[in-house]
């Protein structure tokens, strides 16, 4: 039991660990995650500890081995499925959507589906446009499924430790962009986190700024901005989408009565479309503005690295969206 | 089914030419020495490219990743000297080498790997995305197996044609595991389509060798489950995949149908920009590299009188003298423009 400084990658790979000690009944299946240690090092050590069984390479079959995770886990283990890339999502769509988040449901509840979907997205990295999305709008409608997306490492260990534990299916949305980017976490120890809610990087009084994975540290950077002039942005991180609690959010609005929010997705269907619905029906009176919501823009990420920066949010996109309101 | 003999596990063993047969009994057309000097040179030109491409990388003009073909360009040339140019070809994010067997320009290929606005895609695909729709380059998939069903389609567009024209799609051992793979096959079939499905076996999907995944090396077995025409080659002789394609080629032009061609190869670098490929067995690598098939091809060419060491290696310099040229124009072009009118490019 220790604070330590880890990378988010790390934070990930200890969270596994330490599930897989705990439950002998979750096991973990993917594309390149036995003895590589997946292709960005998200299962490392796994494969040594746990062995060929519980470790699973799998071929590359999404359809298959995300199918076989609802198997195993109607029929008494706790799978855990790594998408290499959250745009591979597209390939096992059925399984999750009309499979995996209904199949409790239409049993009359007789089925418990205790799983876990990883799934590796995000921009910014020159990987194209079908290898860089995050994907969580895909799914952001289907009920059924818990859906979270965490930024940090703390947040990265203690939801996917939570999300294990859960008896529901959970999808775990993690960025590239973040594998590498440091944080402490308090390892070994019960630091389990909620898997509904929002969390409160910074306070301010001006503004609610609301992000999601690697928008977060960019929204962060957006409120350092907005300090120099003289403007205080409360940043939020809604690190859990579905099911979505905005009750945070609307407080906060009710604080600073300007909402922005920030998601690397395009606009229509994505989830701050339902933060801001959400939030004007719980604090309309107190809003000051039209809420704000920056996104992708309505197009495929392109290559080429000037366009892909000038289509991801940046900390001063996001601080000209605020001040525009305030 | 025909099939080569049976290659010993991960062994560079050679598939003789002589069985490679589509499956409608008759040789493939012959070969003439300006043929097979084309072949020879169009294989170095891909070398070269795929070379200038890990160069131009450590420059940092190559942006994200890059899936290089290095050593498997023998299946790219040899299977694509059958089509014409009225075919259709979808392949995958391993795509350079086919794109160029079907004559892309260096320079733009180049260019759409830098991000650049002469790129063939406007710098919009990438290293993964090449496509050239007026060569019959109908797309490269950055999606393991989709290109499959997408090359289906075209042999269907090529049958309602009636034009004699075919689909062909490549594609690795890996996607033989993968849903649209089975899918494909099965419809190719069932309607007969003229569409060539051309697996590099290289033996590897990104870090793991095929035994971990599939139950058997010789994948060429797949296509008896879909009671498909089928043949095994030496995918390092760009002769032997000539001659197991043409004649399917010819049978599918003639409304013979589908076949299967399981070219077995292996890439010389890793799966992609950031990996070393620790995880093969340096004997397999030796022997598949003393099996490149710019070697093996040069030999022959040697033994039929039609090209010295001097000349083999003056092609290759030119090549690699283009391949820098290319790059270095490529390099100067300007960047796409910021404020361009996206939306004309997602919607028509
Ligand atoms: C559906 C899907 N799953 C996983 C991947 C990640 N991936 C990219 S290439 C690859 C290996 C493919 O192997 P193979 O088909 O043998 O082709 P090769 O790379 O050897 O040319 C994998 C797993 C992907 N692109 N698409
Ligand atoms: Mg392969």
């Amino acid at each position: 039991m220790a604070v330590q400084e880890i990378t988010y990658r790390e934070a990930i790979v200890a969270a596994l660990t330490e599930e897989m000690r705990r439950d002998p009944k979750t096991l973990i299946m993917g594309e390149d995650i036995g003895p590589s240690g997946g292709p960005f090092k998200t299962c490392q050590g796994l494969y040594e500890e746990f062995g060929a069984a519980r470790v699973r390479d799998t071929p590359i079959a999404e359809t298959g081995f995300v199918g076989a995770a609802l198997g195993l886990a109607l029929t008494g283990y706790r799978p855990i499925a790594e998408i290499m890339f959250s745009d591979f999502l597209g390939v096992c769509f059925d399984q999750i959507v009309n499979g995996i988040a209904k199949h409790r449901f239409m049993s009359g509840a007789q089925s418990t589906v205790p799983l876990v979907i990883r799934a590796i997205g995000g921009g910014g990295l020159r990987f194209g446009a079908q290898h860089s999305q995050t994907g969580e709008s895909w799914v952001l409608s289907v009920p059924g499924l818990k859906i979270v997306c965490p930024s940090s490492p703390a947040e990265a260990y203690g939801m996917l430790k939570s999300a294990i534990r859960d008896d529901n299916p959970v999808l775990i949305f993690e960025h590239k962009g973040l594998l590498s980017s440091k944080g402490e976490v308090e390892t070994g120890a019960e630091r389990l986190l909620p898997l509904t809610g929002s969390r409160v990087l910074r306070p301010g009084t001006d503004a609610t700024i609301v992000a999601s994975l690697a928008m977060v540290p960019r929204a962060l950077g957006a409120a350092d901005l907005l300090q120099a002039d003289g403007i205080a942005a409360e940043v939020i991180d809604i690190r859990a989408l579905r099911p979505m609690d905005t009750s945070a959010i609307a407080e906060s609005v009710r604080k600073t009565s300007i909402l922005v929010t920030v998601e690397e997705q395009t606009q229509v269907g994505g989830w701050g479309a339902e933060v801001v619905a959400q939030v004007t029906q719980q604090a309309f009176d107190y809003l000051d503005a039209p809420p704000a919501r920056v996104t992708l823009p309505e197009y495929p990420l392109p290559f080429s690295p000037p366009l892909e920066d000038a289509a991801l949010p940046t900390p001063e996109s996001i601080a000209a969206a605020v001040k525009a309101l305030v | 089914m025909k099939t080569a003999r049976r290659g010993a596990t991960g062994s560079a063993r050679r598939a003789p030419a002589a069985k490679a047969r589509g499956g409608i009994g008759h040789n493939a057309a012959a070969l003439s020495d300006a043929d097979r000097l084309g072949l020879f040179k169009s294989m170095a030109r891909i070398r070269e490219f795929e070379d200038q491409v890990h160069r131009s990388y450590l420059e940092g003009l190559v942006h994200g990743t890059t899936h290089l073909c290095q050593g498997q360009e023998a299946v790219s040339v040899g299977a694509a000297k059958p089509l014409r140019e009225d075919d259709f070809v979808s392949y995958t994010y391993r795509g350079h080498g086919h794109c160029l067997a079907r004559g892309m320009e260096m320079e733009n290929a180049f260019a759409e790997l830098f991000g650049r606005s002469t790129g063939v895609c406007q710098g919009l695909g990438g290293s993964m995305h090449l496509q050239d729709i007026e060569r019959g380059l109908i797309g490269s998939f950055g999606i393991v197996g989709a290109g499959m069903p997408v090359a289906v389609g075209a042999g269907l567009t090529a049958q309602l044609n009636g034009r004699g024209q075919v689909s062909m799609s490549f594609f690795g051992d890996g996607a033989c595991n993968i849903g649209a793979f089975h899918e494909s096959l099965n419809i190719a079939q069932v309607w007969k389509l003229p569409v060539l499905f051309v697996c590099e076996n290289n033996l590897y999907g990104e870090f793991t060798r095929i035994n971990h995944t599939t139950p058997f090396e010789d994948l060429v077995q797949r296509a008896a489950g879909y009671a498909m025409n089928a043949v095994a080659v030496d995918g390092n002789d760009v002769e032997a995949v000539y001659a197991a394609v043409e004649p399917a080629v010819a049978r599918a032009r003639e409304g013979g149908g589908p076949t299967f061609i399981e070219c077995k190869t292996y890439r010389h670098r890793g799966h992609s920009r950031t990996d070393p490929a620790k995880y093969r067995p340096q004997e397999e690598l030796d022997a598949w590299l003393k099996r490149d098939p710019l070697i093996l091809y040069r030999a022959r060419l040697k033994e039929l009188k039609l090209l010295t060491d001097r000349e083999a290696d003056q092609i290759s310099a030119d090549a690699r003298a283009a391949a820098q040229a290319a790059a270095q124009r490529a390099a100067a072009a300007p960047w796409p423009d910021k404020d361009q009118d996206f939306m004309a490019k997602v919607y028509v």
